[in-house]
């Protein structure tokens, strides 16, 4: 249950109060912790969601923050605003968004991206405001913290940390064994 | 003291639990240094690490400045140890914007490392190494990693939580 193991396990399983993309009833779980403003994140995000086309009914998809914000001045702050658009419904229209534009991540640009979006902006900025979303951010963060995440991105499937890499073919490898162990 | 001893098996010369930490006097600044015996009297977190700017180092220095505070919930200091010179410390810590202090194991090269078995005289530079020291200067948890992993912070988390008395599950 440590970092210091080869295989660290999730500390923190998943629960109602993640963000999930997919069926419930799939056999393999593969959750992401990220940060908005990681590069290599933005790089796997697409792998992922070919991934998750491939084997649709297979796998539930999680994701958790995992932002570095010393080293990422915007990463915070999007995910702040990824949780204030889940909060109207609309969570991963907007992860998807951020991940696009990794680059363009301040405030005005959030804002901008709600708006795109269709959501209720003053309820959006308000609580990106009074920081209504900091703390379950930094509950993520730490929830990764005693799991064995050390960067961004950090996958974990079906509760195993994924030690290979990130591209679709990795994942699937790792998938796969997940559902073949599972037959 | 029913803690986790977790060295790794190529470094068994690491110290161990409930020894004394050996005490050092390093550079924090350019012009101003610190000894270990500066930290008695509350938990001291010691992250040897072989240098600035590696990609592996950064991610650690980077998690353990976002983690921080969870470390001062404990009334813990933190310190990075490398042989690194102060100035390159200085840039490093600016540019990674680092809210902790960085010190240089940099003359007599490493000896700070050598002291705790952590030196690798095959590549000159200290191994990826971690030391959590309680208020009494006695080390309560080590751990070496594989040079080119990252050890994380749950470790050092479950070794001050574990000293606070807190039921670790």
């Amino acid at each position: 249950m440590s970092a210091v193991l080869d295989r660290p396990q999730l500390t923190v399983p998943l629960s109602g109060r993640d963000h999930v993309l997919g069926t419930s009833a799939a056999v393999v779980t593969l959750l992401e912790y990220g940060d908005y403003e990681c590069p290599f994140c933005a790089a796997a995000h697409p792998a992922v969601t070919h991934m998750l086309k491939l084997v649709p009914d297979d796998v539930l998809f999680a994701y958790r923050h995992f932002p570095l914000t010393q080293i990422h001045p915007h990463a915070q702050q999007a995910a702040e605003a990824a949780e204030a658009a889940g909060a109207q419904g609309r969570f991963w229209e907007m992860h998807d968004v951020l991940f696009a534009h990794q680059d363009r991540l301040t405030v005005r640009d959030l804002v901008g991206y709600a708006s795109a979006l269709g959501l209720d902006l003053a309820r959006f900025t308000s609580e990106l405001q009074i920081g209504a979303h900091t703390a379950r951010v930094r509950e993520d963060f730490l929830s990764g913290v005693r799991s064995g995440v050390n960067g961004t991105p950090t996958f974990f499937v079906n509760g195993i940390r994924h030690n290979g890499g990130f591209d679709p073919e990795s994942l699937l490898d790792a998938i796969g064994s997940a559902l073949s162990a599972a037959d | 003291m029913a803690i986790r001893q977790a060295v790794s098996k190529h470094r068994a010369d690491a110290l161990g639990s409930g020894t004394p930490a050996p005490d050092w006097e390093l550079h924090s600044t350019p012009d101003q240094s610190v000894r270990l015996d500066d930290f008695r009297g509350r938990p001291l977190v010691m992250a040897f690490y072989p240098a600035d700017w590696s990609p592996v180092c950064t991610d650690q220095m980077a998690l353990y400045n976002e983690v921080l505070p969870e470390f001062k919930r404990f009334g813990a200091d933190l310190v990075g140890i490398s042989i690194d010179h102060a100035w390159c410390h200085v840039a490093f810590a600016r540019d990674r914007n680092l809210h902790f202090s960085l010190l240089a194991d940099f003359h007599p090269k490493g000896e700070a490392a050598r002291s705790y078995g952590v030196y690798d005289d095959n590549i000159g530079m200290s191994e990826r190494a971690l030391f959590v020291v309680d208020a009494d200067g006695v080390i309560y948890w080590s751990y070496v990693s594989p040079i080119g992993v990252n050890p994380g912070a749950d470790g050092i988390l479950t070794a001050l939580e574990s000293m606070a008395g807190v039921a670790v599950a």
